[in-house]
């Protein structure tokens, strides 16, 4: 187990070099100068762009800036903004609690109601709520997700007024609920679908024969015996889903005006603020890989059969 | 794992669809069945399937030939029929049938014009994405060790970088996005999915007696591979693009919605629901009949993918 874990996790830096270098490539490689923009719609000045290029290090060939980049990475610095020229450090560490208590919310929602969905589906096969919670999980994946975003920020928010249309208060659960809701929507329906495929496959397997014929009450068939066997390919999806959505969110929190990362890739994006973007999606990367280990560990908890020498 | 429902020999063995199709050279033997026939007769009985087949069907029709469909200009704006109205639901097929949007544009003509770009983004990528992912996956599935290695961490790497982020950053540097700029940017970061599944199914079939049967008969890898292993590891990687293609063009629509999807004078759903949104208080028939139109489409290539896994998958049946 031991082992097993610091192999992984010796795997982890190929993986995460190329990510972040393929990020800084994209980033860079790209057209658009954030410099001369700081200058806006006048004619920015040669020698001041010059200046700026040379004290941040931009004039380097793009290998040099990599190796630069990393070096300042694996000693806790992201970096400065061009604009502002604030730590990039700083605006992380801003943003990130802010999409972590939103992501938190939305991947509780998706596992508590898309797995109770998929479970209920799974055993009554081809009855009404199966069809119900099919047709629902299939619209939700097919129409994009801005739409539930306007409008149920429209229902709820402008005509009922149920709840704040836009959130003011990052700290105040209620005022996340709505945004957590629409974030964790298409997740929901992907943990609910997979449930139930798997549920549906698993109903006729041997051990579910062995459990009636032994007279075990259908609730503990169902959650002791059916669900654990059938929950694999759902913790793998949950699991991947945690970086997701917390680095997804762009829409969710321009919708209702939340400042957490996907609001500040936005800003990188618009601003061609490349060490932003590159710096969120270093952490993102990090979480998302540790996710992945976690779900490999956790299969072992749910499956005995599978063991990590 | 056998199955208690079922009882034939055949079936009672099958333990994924990959490891019980015969080769493609024993499909017209008769008696014994393909999967893929097999498939094809369950399909035709689905009602689920025929229904998306023929919706698809028809959305293929309206994007290839539009002028079918309707006479009206889609770019051709009247102020004076500015949001004109709700929509004359019983004008079927008429310029006003969808109403008008705010610069007094025919929402029906639109709807029809923009079928061709948001169809094209969705094949153009799922075609790349099942190209390259396929070719990535059966490679490193195929040869192992070394190869799998290398080409499993290049896809894990791919895989790090969030689909949506990553796309808007590409995209952000195109000042004139048509089609093949956004088909690319969605296929350079989408193919990582169908690498993984494609991987999986040929690791699962290389060891199939019949595979060991054409190892011994001395057939070259190259006929090993796209003779015995393709034909037999490609059902979980078409069910799976089929069902990709309606999240591309989603993915399409968000991407508009953020100011990254088509330009404003090309014709595609995405950008005129992105457009709508700022209407949808006052004029929701604006939004409904784009955003309705692409959810249906979505909505088919997902039945579709869903009713083909259902009949290819024998523990399901």
């Amino acid at each position: 187990m031991g082992r097993y874990v610091a192999r992984r996790l010796l795997q982890m830096i190929p993986v995460f070099i190329g990510t972040t270098l393929l990020i800084f490539l994209m980033v860079n490689a790209l057209p658009g100068d954030p410099v001369k923009a700081l200058w806006g719609d006048k004619p920015p000045d040669p020698a001041q762009v010059a200046q700026i290029k040379h004290d941040r290090g931009l004039d380097l060939p793009l290998w040099e800036q990599y190796l630069h980049y990393m070096k300042g990475l694996v000693q806790g610095d992201f970096g400065k903004t061009i604009a502002g020229n604030r730590p990039i450090l700083d605006e992380i560490t801003q943003a990130f609690p802010v999409s972590m208590r939103l992501a938190a919310m939305a991947w509780t929602f998706e596992l508590v109601v898309g797995i109770t969905l998929g479970v209920i589906a799974g055993v009554r096969r081809g009855r009404i709520i199966d069809t119900t919670v099919t047709f629902f999980t299939l619209l939700v994946i097919s129409v994009p997700i801005f739409v539930f975003g306007l409008g149920f920020q429209l229902i709820f928010g402008n005509e009922l007024g149920w709840v704040k249309p836009t959130v003011q208060d990052s700290e105040d659960f209620q005022q996340l609920m709505l945004p957590a809701l629409v974030l964790g929507l298409v997740g929901l329906a992907y943990v609910a679908r997979l449930t139930r495929t798997s549920i549906k496959e698993n109903r006729t397997a041997d051990y579910m024969r062995t459990a009636v014929a032994k007279g075990l009450p259908r609730q503990r068939i169902v959650t002791r015996h059916l669900l654990r066997n059938s929950l694999i390919p759902v913790v793998t999806y949950l699991g991947t889903d945690i970086g997701a959505l917390m680095g997804g969110a762009v829409i969710t929190e321009g919708i209702f005006n939340v400042t957490g990362v996907g609001n500040l890739l936005f800003q990188g994006i618009a601003r061609r603020e490349g060490a932003i973007i590159v710096g969120v999606v270093t952490v993102l990367v990090i979480v998302y890989l540790l996710a992945s280990l976690l779900v490999d560990l956790l299969y072992a908890v749910l499956d005995p059969r599978i063991r990590y020498a | 794992m056998p199955d208690v429902t079922k009882t034939t020999p055949a079936e009672a063995a099958a333990e994924t669809p990959v490891v019980t199709m015969k080769p493609a050279d024993g499909r017209e033997a008769g008696g014994a069945r393909s999967l893929w026939s097999d498939a094809w007769r369950d399909l035709r009985r689905r009602p689920l399937f025929v229904i998306s087949a023929l919706l698809i069907l028809l959305v293929l029709l309206v994007s290839a030939f539009p002028g079918l469909f309707t006479s009206t200009d889609p770019g051709s704006g009247d102020l004076q029929k500015h949001f004109l109205g709700s929509p004359n639901l019983g004008h079927f097929f008429q310029e006003d049938w969808f109403g008008y949007d705010r610069q007094g544009r025919s929402i029906y003509a639109r709807v029809v014009y923009g079928a061709r770009n948001s169809v094209m983004v969705g094949v153009g990528v799922t075609l790349l994405v099942t190209f390259f992912g396929g070719l990535v996956g059966m490679l490193a599935g195929y040869f192992g060790g070394f190869w799998d290695s290398l080409l499993s961490r290049i896809t894990d790497v791919f895989f790090g970088i969030p689909f949506l982020l990553g796309a808007m950053v590409v995209l952000n540097a195109f000042t004139d996005r048509n089609v093949w700029v956004i088909t690319g940017a969605l296929a350079f970061l989408g193919w990582t999915q169908i690498a993984r599944v494609m991987r999986g199914a040929v690791i699962t079939t290389k060891h199939a007696d019949y595979v060991m049967a054409a190892k011994a008969l001395g057939a070259g890898t190259k006929r090993i591979l796209f003779r015995h292993v393709l034909p037999n590891a490609v059902a979980p990687v078409i069910v799976v693009a089929t069902i990709a293609l309606g999240t591309y063009i989603v993915a399409e629509s968000t991407l508009s919605y953020l100011g990254l999807g088509f330009g404003s004078d090309a014709v595609s759903w995405g950008a005129d629901i992105s457009d709508a949104t700022q209407d949808i208080r006052n004029n929701p028939h604006t939004l409904i009949f784009p955003a309705g139109m692409l959810s249906i489409t979505v909505l088919a290539f997902i039945m579709l993918g869903d009713a083909v896994r259902e009949a290819l998958d024998p523990k399901l049946r």
